[in-house]
């Protein structure tokens, strides 16, 4: 295989032995893990700069606006200077609040979002950790975040705060269900929860088109549960601005506040890599059988812009639904999870692992 | 540094139970549950049982700690700071701890650990679900179908209770 040539794990065993050169086995280990979170924060900060200006250029687009253009050439330097005056921004504290708990918060959220990007492959060999139960360990991970957000809604002392955060607990602990049930549509096909075999089984190509309607099915019900996760509109109610202020972060300013912003959006993205990589092949690179000229061509672009592209076309998705769909009522957003998508889910994965016994997948 | 990692969880571990156990705020008190229940996660994924501790998390962290905050938050005394105890209750559960603080010592002292030398557990989650499913020796099938029964059996329990005005 061609893309093999873009192997990043050549790159990792060389710095591995350059530092094992340097220093003792404890020493390199440590230095290692330091190096991959720094590598890490700076991939949050990155995310979230480039996140935040692309949800403001599309949600223009959408409603026929240019977005900001003043700072820098078409307005890319507006996010940094958000992130300026974030940093700036004195931190608000409220009298009768709990304060350890208030501070707490914000980085218990953030926290499980950092654990959870740690299983994400990013392209071959680009990976922090290959666990075997990648997929388990991603949703195990990331069903913490919502006790900070339940914790961030109760220390706020604010009717606002608690209404939003129950409505986001109710949210996310339902549809948490969804998206571990579509995944696991997806897992019946390759047999195996470890991300990297999941990404090698796609090399004749991708789930969603080897894997008949069912794996279409499941990537639509991942999609919507996804969405529904990351608390983004149409699911917002926890923070329906129009009803509840701000939901469970109004009493947070400054550095605080931009931890929740900033988890949203890396949450967003950790769904949309995860979803990659389950339906759409990762950094696997499309490949059509019988066109060996047209795979040769594919396998020449990177691995890892293959997963940046396929990560950013879901993510446009979420955006374009976040912009287009009206805000749902608590108990439409019930309703629709425990009465369709889950009922739907169940048999979805009945009728996949029919196939996969009767062997009709190609 | 295996150690090293120990002994940090482990005080993690015991410095919040103690917490847990001490705090007056209820709110606290299930937070810091939460952190031990993480920390004891911590310590399967340390010694490589992914799916065990994978389990902890979504089972304890995930789904019950939560569960535990949500109730709280529907209480109307979440504000409530819990009663000071009186000293002769501090010091009878004190004993009683004590007392089984040594019992559990002494045995753990006195007990000799033999190394195995069988080969160790495959704990893939492959093996796992196999034996999970198997009705020949060594399998789980039995308990496994017991407990899916119990379970399905508190959630229609749970729906009658819920749906009775």
């Amino acid at each position: 295989m061609k893309f093999d040539i873009y192997d990043f794990s050549v790159l990792t065993a060389s710095i591995h032995q350059l530092l094992g050169e340097m220093m003792g086995e404890t020493a390199v280990m440590i230095t290692e893990m330091v190096i991959v979170g720094i590598v890490f924060l700076t991939l949050f900060a990155i995310l979230g700069l480039a996140l935040v200006y692309a949800e403001r250029k599309v949600c223009a687009f959408f409603q026929q606006r240019l977005g900001p253009m003043r700072v820098g050439f078409w307005g890319t330097a507006q996010t940094v200077a958000d992130a300026i005056k974030l940093l700036l921004k004195e931190p608000l504290m409220t009298k009768s609040a709990d304060k350890f708990l208030f501070n707490l918060a914000p980085f218990i959220i953030i926290v499980a979002s950092f654990m959870a990007i740690a299983a994400v492959p990013f392209a071959l060999g680009l990976q922090a950790i290959d666990l075997d139960i990648g997929v388990f360990y991603v949703t195990a991970v990331s069903s913490i975040g919502v006790a900070g957000i339940l914790i961030a809604g109760w220390a706020s002392n604010n009717k606002y705060s608690l209404i939003g955060a129950m409505r986001s607990g109710a949210q996310i602990v339902s549809y948490e269900l969804s998206v571990g049930l579509s995944l696991l549509t997806i897992v019946v096909l390759t047999g195996s929860l470890q991300f990297s075999e999941i990404i090698e089984s796609q090399r004749e190509g991708w789930w969603i088109f080897r894997g008949h309607i069912p794996a279409f099915i499941a990537f639509v019900i991942y999609l919507i549960a996804g969405t529904a996760e990351t608390n983004r509109g149409p699911f917002d109610l926890a923070e329906a601005e129009s009803e509840l202020t701000a939901g469970f972060h109004t009493e947070y300013s400054g550095m605080k506040f931009a931890f929740f912003f900033l988890a949203e959006f890396v949450n967003m993205f950790i769904i949309a890599a995860i979803g990659a990589t389950m339906f759409l092949g990762g950094w696997m690179p499309l490949h059509f059988g019988g066109f060996t000229a047209f795979n040769e061509v594919m396998d020449f672009i990177p691995p890892i812009f293959w997963f940046l592209g396929k990560t950013a076309f879901l993510i446009f998705m979420m955006m374009w639904f976040k912009w287009t769909f009206p805000r749902l009522r608590i108990d439409q957003l019930l309703t629709l999870e425990w009465k369709y998508l889950l009922p739907i889910n169940l048999i979805n994965i009945l009728i996949m692992a029919f196939i996969v016994l009767m062997g009709w997948y190609f | 540094m295996e150690t090293t990692i120990f002994y940090i969880i482990s005080a993690i571990i015991l410095v919040f139970s103690v917490l847990t156990v001490t705090t007056t705020k209820i709110l606290r008190a299930a937070v810091y549950l939460l952190f031990t229940l993480v920390a004891t996660a911590a310590f399967y994924f340390m010694m490589e049982y992914n799916f065990l501790a994978a389990v902890q998390l979504t089972v304890y962290a995930g789904g019950i700690v939560v569960l535990i905050i949500f109730s709280i938050l529907l209480t109307h005394q979440i504000n409530l700071d819990l009663k000071k105890i009186n000293s002769i209750k501090k010091i009878t559960s004190g004993l009683v701890s004590l007392f089984g603080f040594i019992l559990i010592g002494n045995i753990i002292y006195t007990h000799t650990f033999k190394a195995t030398s069988s080969v160790i557990a495959d704990t893939s989650v492959n093996e796992i679900g196999r034996t999970l499913l198997n009705y020949g020796d060594g399998g789980y099938i039995l308990p496994f179908e017991v407990i899916s029964v119990l379970l399905l059996a508190a959630m229609i329990g749970a729906i009658i209770i819920a749906k009775k005005k």
